[in-house]
């Protein structure tokens, strides 16, 4: 929008910031005890957007709180390097849609070594093109971590998560809080 | 491409990196570059058509323009930003980048890319899979009816679940991608079931509630600034506080 000079009334934020706010606030009741005993380990790829390109390390610190809140801390293992100095994972830029398919996985060669590193069994994307890109590099070099979006983790926790909405979910979490289906 | 050393005859000037410098915001300069590398070591794109930020500019700094314009090397950085980043010069070599995406004609630029931004640009939903205003509501409605059927709570005499598109005076003005309610619309009820339960007065638009946009990959300005400006607009005329990018 500055780019362009383009005048609006409204602010541009990212969901993060506000996942992090209504859970501080008290508004979204989230919690990790159902991780405590599966102690299932999830890390967490920063979009260059987001983090590097537009909010900064804030916007990372409150991506790390929402993960934290729902997983568990414990269970948070951070790839390094990370927030803004996070490598891209090669989904951005146009790269999956480029038709350079060869390149993109050996773009993204480096990112998967980052998650594999950290022996998280998921890897939590926000942004779409890194879900796409991690998602492809876990079966490419043969890694095998779910890549999933953070709402399917918070919904998770809060007991809402229905079981159509987990198909980015592992076995070991097909089960965990299923809410009631009507009869 | 520059196997060795490069032997610079006579004195070549770079139109492409003069052209490029006019626009930089913020008074960049393309020509304080210390050579450090700190680009190049950062860079998931080093080595990938033999070619790395470093070099890339330095071609553009020693007028190596028509190797610069043969390289494919451009769609294979992400314009990611770790580089300036790391920069000590705060040098934008993504804008070079940008811009030499830009030396390939529109028409040749990868189809893949051309064929998103043209999609987008022709609807006013901005939706680069094509997904129509009517495409949207149906599908958004198929699957709040869905969960209110099938899973218990999210009734209107219960939590009464809800996903709105054009209410007026909402607060957050949402975007979302176009692959949710094309290839996984039931991706998009967690979000909606974490807005209900956090109290949020929410809505999306019937236009420009498309979050992808591939005119800005595609070096398109044009396009780019069109389906921004469709969003932008769409936002201010419900009324919203905020633009709330899900992504």
């Amino acid at each position: 929008m500055k780019k362009f000079n383009i005048e609006h009334k409204f602010e541009v934020k990212s969901i993060y910031t506000e996942y992090a706010r209504w859970i501080r606030e008290g508004r979204l009741p989230v919690n990790s005890d159902w991780n405590k005993e599966l102690g299932i380990k999830f890390t967490v790829q920063d979009p260059c957007q987001i983090i590097r390109k537009t909010f900064g390390d804030p916007a990372a610190e409150d991506l790390r709180f929402v993960v934290e809140s729902v997983v568990g801390k414990e269970n948070f293992i951070d790839m390094y390097p990370n927030k803004s100095n996070n490598f891209c994972c090669g989904g951005g830029g146009g790269f999956l849609q480029s038709g350079y398919k060869e390149e993109r996985l050996e773009y993204g060669r480096i990112k998967d070594e980052q998650i594999q590193a950290t022996g998280a069994t998921y890897c939590i994307t926000g942004c779409h093109n890194c879900h796409a890109q991690c998602h492809e590099l876990s079966e490419h070099y043969g890694g095998g971590y779910h890549v999933v979006h953070l709402w399917t983790l918070i919904a998770l926790s809060l007991g809402v998560l229905g079981e159509n909405e987990r198909v980015h979910l592992g076995p070991d979490l097909q089960e965990v809080l299923l809410p009631e289906l009507k009869e | 491409m520059a196997d060795g050393a490069v032997k610079i005859e006579g004195a070549h000037k770079s139109v492409f990196k003069d052209k490029v410098m006019e626009i930089l915001p913020d008074g960049g300069n393309l020509n304080s570059c210390l050579t450090c590398g700190a680009c190049a070591s950062g860079c998931p794109a080093t080595g990938m058509d033999n070619m790395d930020p470093r070099k890339f500019l330095r071609m553009a700094a020693l007028g190596m323009d028509d190797e610069i314009l043969d390289s494919n090397w451009p769609w294979f950085c992400t314009m990611c930003m770790r580089c300036i980043y790391v920069c000590p010069m705060q040098i934008n070599i993504p804008q070079l980048v940008f811009n030499a995406r830009r030396l390939t004609p529109r028409e040749e630029r990868p189809k893949g890319i051309l064929g998103s931004c043209d999609q987008a640009i022709k609807i006013d939903t901005c939706s680069a899979m094509g997904c129509s205003a009517e495409d949207f509501e149906f599908v958004v409605g198929d699957i709040l009816e869905e969960i209110v059927d099938e899973q218990v709570g999210w009734g209107e005499d219960e939590r009464n679940l809800q996903a709105p598109i054009d209410k007026q005076g909402a607060k957050y003005f949402l975007n979302q991608n176009s692959r949710e309610p094309m290839i996984e619309p039931e991706e998009m009820a967690p979000l909606w079931k974490i807005l209900n339960i956090a109290g949020v007065d929410w809505t999306y638009g019937s236009k420009g509630w498309a979050a992808e946009n591939y005119c800005l990959f595609m070096a398109d300005d044009e396009g780019w600034e069109h389906l921004t400006r469709t969003s932008a607009a769409k936002a201010d005329e419900l009324g919203c506080e905020v633009f709330l990018n899900t992504e």
